[in-house]
């Protein structure tokens, strides 16, 4: 496996476990995640790879009977301590989902409303400030700066989901979960997405969890591959792409199953 | 048989082909066609039991709207108002201005002497023509003296004549008003002084024993006094007490059963809760009797299960990806619920307090429990006045013997669904400025 040097990791996983219930669903992960860098997560349906996704901003914790062992650290600080304020930490680890799931309310009031909530631009000035910096950084302020008024639900499939990543972007986390982003997409929204997660690497650090591995290979640095809940494999995406040193990673690469 | 020989016979056929005969669709079709008849004609059978039900109920009570009166030329005698010259408020009030009304009445009909045959003449006039007297000397001293023209309601038995409601051709003694009485009224017609007017006695009065006089605002007034103390228990309660269980509450042993309870509180008996407010509201507490709070309070007990269970499934029914998003840009568990969760489920919400309310408004049997069936003739003006219901008035109407209560028996229920009706647009209007799409 390779290296990665303490100071780039921005979050890591170690002997990370998950129950529902009685039933053991993830088995000791332990995963690096490399600050600025795009890691993408790829494994068969069912492999819990969005599960291990959630447990990064706990988002689990609302699910009944769900519990998460072993340790998640973002910057040296366990995740998981009680000391640390669950809103806040989803403040710093901003996500977004599989389908997209705007607010029933205006573009304006789906990118406002993690500002307001974390009290961050007092004045009406500065609010709308945020909302054009974070919808022009999805790529999506020059379709509807014209229409911020407008129900976020009335947007097309591609443009609500990238209204969401707007939203996730504009609370300024330091990390961005994507759960199958581009699942509910056709080929050119996914492309605009892709190409979005790039810029974006500039100035978060990415975790997307994703069916395809063509998107995996395309957009991200780091690949970790999954498999009936357990990491079989992670490293430099060229090299999981190219030269696997797991023959389940071969397979799954490879199109044997999956 | 083997699994693997019955498979492998299958697949070496292939499956029949559809079949696209014109009989089979039609077959198809014509079943279709029926069952589209078979709702219409539910449908229709619903709408024409409607339809009766507003006829008959219309049709026999519009008429209390409207009353016969008599108008009569009043002497406003001195000696008899104000017989040592004052003025005062306390001497015009306790004047016998009846005895005027009927010395007018004498004046019409010089031929009546008898003592018996006085009395029943009197009669004609209802009651309360000494009240209309009264209010207009006491609005204006200056007409004592005077010979002014008032008009009076007729009593309620000449009234149902006027209307039609008695037939004339009935030997006189199957007939509540006599041959005298009704020579009397001719002659009155004759000389155009009966006419008929807007009743507006029925609309600003309360209850009373004489049909003419008898009104409905007392009877609204406490429906509206209950009612809004019902709202203001059950609504803010049951919304609480859902979004409690539903969003922040453990799922155990505890909240399994309470839930159980709810759902079996929503089936008792509404009397039972009446019960329960004598024992404890009246019995315990020492609330006062007949009062819209106390009805309130029951009301609300048997309204709190509907709005919990029509709020808890409103709050079910918000999709999870609007949760989990609020949840991802970081919002509290109770910033996800106060700003997402339950404006959405607000429609439902409403949808459950209209049913849960309409219900309550409609209620009796608990109310008799806590003496809300007394005769109260003031019309309530607090919450904790003695007060009846609208429902509650309809019974107590429809049980009295005179002819004239049937009309007004019809006419409460026509005020009691113009209140349901004026409820239910307030909260449909509520439910469609919440309602969005998502």
């Amino acid at each position: 496996m390779n290296a990665i040097s303490p100071a780039m990791s921005k979050m890591s996983g170690r002997k990370v476990t998950v129950h529902y219930g009685q039933k053991q669903a993830l088995f000791d992960v332990n995963l690096e995640i490399p600050e600025r860098m795009v890691t993408a997560l790829i494994g068969p349906s069912g492999c819990r790879k969005s599960t291990f996704l959630r447990c990064l901003n706990r988002m689990n914790d609302v699910i009944d009977g769900c519990r998460v062992g072993g340790e998640i650290v973002l910057d040296g600080q366990d995740i998981y301590d009680a000391s640390l304020d669950v809103v806040m930490l989803r403040a710093r680890i901003g996500m977004v989902f599989q389908k997209p799931n705007p607010f029933p309310k205006s573009i304006y009031d789906n990118v406002a409303y993690g500002p307001r909530i974390h009290g961050m631009g007092a004045t009406k000035a500065e609010l709308d400030e945020i909302v054009e910096s974070s919808l022009t950084r999805a790529g999506l302020w020059n379709e509807v700066k014209d229409r911020l008024d407008q129900p976020g639900t009335g947007l097309s499939g591609g443009q609500q989901q990238r209204l969401c990543i707007a939203r996730a972007i504009a609370v300024s986390p330091e990390v961005i979960l994507m759960d199958e982003p581009c699942s509910a997409l056709d080929p050119i929204a996914t492309a605009k997405i892709e190409e979005l997660i790039d810029e974006l690497r500039e100035n978060f650090t990415i975790v997307i969890v994703t069916h395809s591995m063509q998107q995996a290979a395309r957009v991200s640095q780091k690949t970790a591959f999954f498999h009936l809940g357990y990491l079989i494999e992670w490293g430099d995406t060229e090299q999981i792409f190219t030269s696997p040193k797991d023959e389940r990673t071969q397979g799954y690469i490879t199109g044997r199953f999956g | 048989m083997s699994d693997a020989k019955m498979n492998g016979t299958a697949a070496a056929r292939p499956n029949p082909r559809p079949n696209l005969s014109q009989q089979w669709i039609r077959r198809r079709y014509a079943a279709e066609r029926r069952f589209r008849l078979y709702g219409l004609l539910a449908v229709a059978a619903a709408i024409a039991m409607l339809a009766v039900l507003l006829v008959s109920i219309v049709g026999r009570g519009y008429s209390a709207f409207y009353q016969t009166q008599v108008s009569l030329d009043v002497f406003l005698d001195p000696a008899e108002i104000a017989a040592d010259g004052r003025t005062d408020a306390d001497t015009l009030m306790g004047a016998n201005y009846m005895a005027l009304v009927r010395e007018s009445l004498r004046g019409i009909f010089p031929e009546v002497t008898g003592r018996t045959e006085r009395r029943d003449l009197n009669r004609l006039i209802s009651n309360s023509a000494g009240d209309v007297v009264r209010t207009a000397v006491m609005d204006d001293p200056s007409l004592i003296g005077q010979t002014i023209r008032l008009t009076f309601p007729l009593d309620d038995k000449i009234g149902m004549l006027h209307k039609g409601f008695i037939d004339r051709n009935l030997p006189e003694s199957e007939r509540v008003v006599s041959d005298r009485e009704i020579a009397w009224y001719d002659r009155l017609v004759s000389e155009g002084l009966v006419s008929t007017g807007l009743n507006w006695n029925f609309l600003s009065k309360g209850d009373s024993r004489e049909p003419e006089q008898a009104g409905i605002l007392g009877a609204f007034m406490g429906s509206m006094f209950t009612m809004l103390v019902t709202i203001v228990l059950a609504l803010p309660l049951g919304v609480m007490s859902a979004i409690y269980l539903e969003e922040f509450a453990p799922k155990n042993r505890v909240t399994e059963l309470i839930e159980v309870n709810i759902n079996n509180l929503a089936a008792v008996p509404s009397i039972v809760f009446g019960l329960l407010g004598l024992a404890v509201l009246l019995g315990v507490f020492g609330m006062p009797r007949s009062a819209p709070l106390v009805g309130g309070v029951v009301l609300s007990l048997m309204t709190l299960p509907t709005v919990i269970i029509a709020t808890r499934a409103a709050l079910k029914a918000v999709p999870p990806s609007i949760r989990e998003a609020a949840y991802g840009v970081g919002a509290s568990p109770l910033q996800v619920v106060l700003h997402h969760v339950l404006p959405l489920a607000t429609p439902g919400i409403m949808t459950g307090a209209i049913i849960g309310l309409a219900r309550a408004l409609g209620e009796s049997a608990p109310l008799l429990m806590i003496g809300m069936v007394a005769f109260i003739v003031d019309v309530p003006g607090a919450v904790t006045d003695p007060a009846t219901v609208l429902p509650v008035q309809i019974y107590l109407w429809a049980d009295s013997p005179e002819r004239a209560f049937i009309e007004k028996t019809s006419a409460g229920i026509m005020v009691l669904l113009a209140f349901l009706i004026t409820m239910n647009a307030i909260a449909i209007f509520v439910r469609r400025r919440f309602e969005r799409r998502w």
